[in-house]
């Protein structure tokens, strides 16, 4: 068994023996740092990313690729549209919505620039600058160090652009129609300091520390520039852009997110997810191959809940609560009889079938904040949908939800936002809004 | 209070880290044999040497004064390398010393004070003499004289506070209370470096070890503010306020100051307003806070503007910034005072949530790059 948990000696590699450890004889207890790093050509990524160095892997945005599912490898940063959204879910969020504090516009570009830069390096594994050693003594380091010897995790990170921040800079008829303020929905009870924001990063990866690491440093790096107005952590994803793979689960112990888009497709994703030509008017070319995030901290009623009977529960959602599947019906993946479940089903209700077909991408995650000073868990889902235009795709689901859904009497929208998810950045060139930016673009 | 340790071990780092930079260090080669003889009298000071190599420096002194007196080895801001008080007439000492190169001077202070009696000493190293930047010196004697001038005023505003407590003048105490503490709190790293002051006269209840005694300002706070009463232990309380500052009024002047002591004391004012007074932590039962706050950016403005110059030399992006967001916090603090001159500043309890964190914002914007000018100093 000593060989499972440490690392292959030198020459061991195969080159052929990639595919996550699947197969590869029995089944390891913890992943092996083979698992961990499997990729096509696993001895490439190796000494490479051990050393922290770039992997360059699977194409940003572009679908998702399924051998990086499962790795610990690196997701490229460059691409058509931004990594974050279609790619792969990994395991942990680091999100937070930043506001703008200079009036400078240049040092306000120069800071997308130079976050641009550090993103560029911490997705592939690299750290920020000059390190987090060996510098000046006399010097803070410029990494924070906290990933060091960690994997690149397939770490994402993803920017938007709040409406607030096209009220500066002079940006404000370049704000795109589709980014609308959002409605206030019934039962909403939005705390300020967890809503809006000029500026949000999403930073995703399958190790936390990789993922706090990324936001720290871009934090860091906008002192005097910019501020986190509010951040919130996450975990166990809740919804699977994988194609095949198990549903997860939320905090109520249900699955969540069956039908959602998968990252391999394309027709789909281009259809509900990326800004498309022609899309709004001539403040939106900027957008084009983006996407609309809508970020909402939903907090569950967790001990309520619980108290909660199994037929209630699974009444609420509308599907059983051991298979997921819809009401009437044996599978997790069988087409729903939407008829057959409660007019107040969150699936009912939520189902494209019965809201015109709209459909969003969801990317939420579970969250828990310790406990609210009342003894009750404070926790809830942190739910992230990416769509081609809000105003087709959350404002009229939300509207439908919060008047009528089951669930309702379960959960409560305490922080809200809304971001314009510019395209993805083309090469070592290009920086994060640089489209908004500059006029020639 | 939070930094008291960590000052010192800083200001110790980065010596060394100094010496490394400069390549001054010199293993000592010094023999017994090669020991100063100082002699020490009512008016003279002789000694057997100029010059020496560097390495560890031993003085053999002798009174043959009719006072007790005081040497010390200076180095060229003045600051005391090392010292031995009190050597009695008609009595010898032996004082070492690990020197590096450099100009020195040993003074000798008969009946142990005043400038006192000098002779230059010069300790060579390696063929050559590492030399810092004079400009730098000029920067820590400067530093050194503020400290000083700010210990100076502080203790007849401590004595007007302290007079209020014994009259049992409530409002006259409160009154003076803020005003006694600018001080100190422009001036705390080198008030923390010396280890025991600050336990005595700035600890926050929360900030006591066990067994260990609360007095100090924060103690008398709370009896004003939230017992609302001047009792015997109050009375007594502020006599040891006044004892203890004079004893750092009169160690001010020995303090360790380096360049890059002062750089780095200038960002530990900056965590002393992101950890204690953005929180209302500090004066919680006087919410007098933005004093403190204010008396912080002054003190770590000064240490800036004294090292500047050679700053700006170095790294003049990083100088451009530091006097925009110095501006930029000094403008927003502002706001909390009904004029400029004036040290009233709101109570830091009507000071709401966001308008803490917009506060909270710009020390974060301005202590970023200000960790940056240690390095900038000595580059």
């Amino acid at each position: 068994m000593a060989e499972i948990s440490g690392e292959p000696g030198p020459g061991t590699d195969t080159g052929t023996d990639t595919d996550s450890g699947a197969g590869s004889g029995p089944a390891a207890p913890a992943p092996s740092r083979r698992a961990l790093l499997g990729w096509g050509g696993a001895g490439l990524a190796l000494g490479a990313a051990v050393a922290g160095g770039a992997v360059a892997m699977a194409e940003a945005g572009d679908g998702m690729d399924p051998a990086g599912a499962d790795t610990g490898g690196a997701v490229a940063f460059h691409g058509t549209h931004q990594a974050g959204i279609a790619t792969a879910v990994q395991d942990r969020l680091h999100f937070a919505a930043f506001d703008v504090k200079t009036e400078d516009r240049a040092a306000f570009v120069q800071l997308l620039k130079d976050w641009t830069a550090a993103a560029r390096r911490m997705t592939a594994g690299k750290t920020v600058g000059d390190g987090a050693y060996g510098g000046l003594a006399e010097a803070p380091p410029d990494d924070t160090g906290e990933a060091l010897g960690l994997n690149p995790s397939r770490l994402t990170l993803t920017i938007g652009f709040g409406p607030s921040l096209f009220e500066k800079f002079d940006l404000a008829d370049r704000r795109p129609e589709a980014l609308v303020d959002l409605p206030k929905f019934p039962g909403d009870n939005l705390e300020k300091s967890r809503t809006g924001g000029d500026l949000c990063v999403q930073a995703c990866a399958d190790d936390p520390q990789v993922a706090v690491h990324a936001i720290r440093n871009l934090a860091r790096i906008g002192f005097g520039k910019v501020a986190i107005r509010w951040s919130q952590l996450g975990f166990g994803k809740t919804s699977s852009t994988t194609p095949g793979a198990q549903t997860p689960r939320n905090l109520f112990g249900f699955k969540d997110g069956t039908r959602n888009i998968a990252g391999d497709e394309t027709g789909r994703l281009k259809k509900y997810v990326w800004v498309g030509d022609g899309d709004g008017g001539k403040t939106d070319a900027w957008m084009n191959g983006g996407s609309y995030l809508v970020a909402r901290r939903i907090r569950m009623n967790i001990e309520v809940w619980d108290r909660t009977s199994l037929q209630e529960q699974e009444d609420v959602f509308g599907r059983d609560k051991g298979e997921g599947a819809p009401v009437g019906k044996a599978e997790e993946h069988d087409p729903p009889f939407l008829k057959a479940m409660k007019p107040d089903a969150h699936v009912r209700l939520a189902h494209p079938d019965a809201n015109d077909g709209i459909t969003i991408l969801r990317r939420g995650y579970s969250f828990t904040d310790g406990t609210d000073g009342l003894g009750r868990l404070d926790a809830g889902l942190f739910f992230l949908a990416y769509q081609r235009d809000p105003r087709k795709g959350f404002i009229p689901l939300q509207r439908k939800l919060s008047a009528s859904d089951a669930l309702n009497e379960y959960i409560q929208h305490v922080g809200s936002a809304v971001f314009a998810i510019p395209p993805g950045v083309r090469d070592a060139d290009d920086w994060w809004g640089r489209a908004l930016f500059s006029e020639e673009a | 209070m939070r930094a008291v340790r960590l000052s010192v071990v800083t200001a110790v780092a980065t010596t060394a880290a100094l010496t490394a930079l400069t390549g001054c260090t010199e293993k000592s080669d010094a023999k017994d044999g090669d020991a100063i003889q100082v002699t020490a009298a009512d008016s003279t000071c002789d000694t057997s040497a100029k010059s020496v190599p560097a390495g560890q420096v031993t003085l053999r002194i002798e009174n043959k004064g009719s006072r007790a007196t005081e040497v010390e080895i200076l180095f060229p801001d003045d600051r005391i390398v090392s010292e031995k008080e009190n050597i009695g007439p008609g009595t010898k000492y032996t004082l070492t010393a690990e020197v590096k190169a450099g100009s020195y001077e040993i003074a000798c202070r008969p009946g142990m004070k005043g400038h006192g009696v000098r002779q230059k000493l010069t300790v060579t190293g390696g063929g050559k003499t590492a030399k810092r930047d004079p400009k730098l010196d000029k920067a820590v004697a400067a530093y050194r004289e503020y400290a000083q001038e700010q210990a100076d005023a502080t203790l007849p505003k401590v004595e007007t506070f302290v007079k209020a407590i014994k009259d049992g003048d409530l409002e006259a105490a409160k009154k003076a209370y803020a005003p006694s503490r600018i001080g100190w709190e422009r001036t705390e790293p080198v008030a923390e470096s010396f280890g025991d002051i600050d336990p005595k006269v700035d600890v926050r209840a929360d900030g006591l070890e066990e067994g260990q005694k609360w007095t100090g300002w924060h103690r008398l706070e709370k009896a004003l503010w939230e017992d609302k009463k001047i009792g015997k232990a109050e009375k007594s309380l502020a006599d040891q306020l006044v004892t203890d500052l004079t004893d750092w009024q009169k160690r001010v002047g020995k303090a360790e100051i380096t360049p890059t002591s002062m750089a780095n004391g200038a960002k530990e004012l900056l965590d002393e307003v992101a950890t204690g007074k953005v929180t209302g932590e500090e004066e919680r039962y006087s919410h007098t806070d933005l004093v403190d706050f204010k008396a912080n950016v002054e003190g770590a403005q000064k240490s800036y503007e004294l090292l500047k110059p050679v700053a700006e030399k170095n790294d003049s992006a990083l100088t451009a910034e530091l006097d925009k967001q110095f501006a930029a916090l000094n403008k927003l603090l502002d706001k909390y005072r009904p004029n400029t001159d004036s040290y009233d500043f709101t109570s830091y309890d009507q000071v709401g949530k966001s308008d803490r964190k917009e506060l909270s914002d710009a020390v974060n914007a301005l202590a970023e790059p200000l960790s940056k000018l240690a390095a900038a100093v000595v580059k």
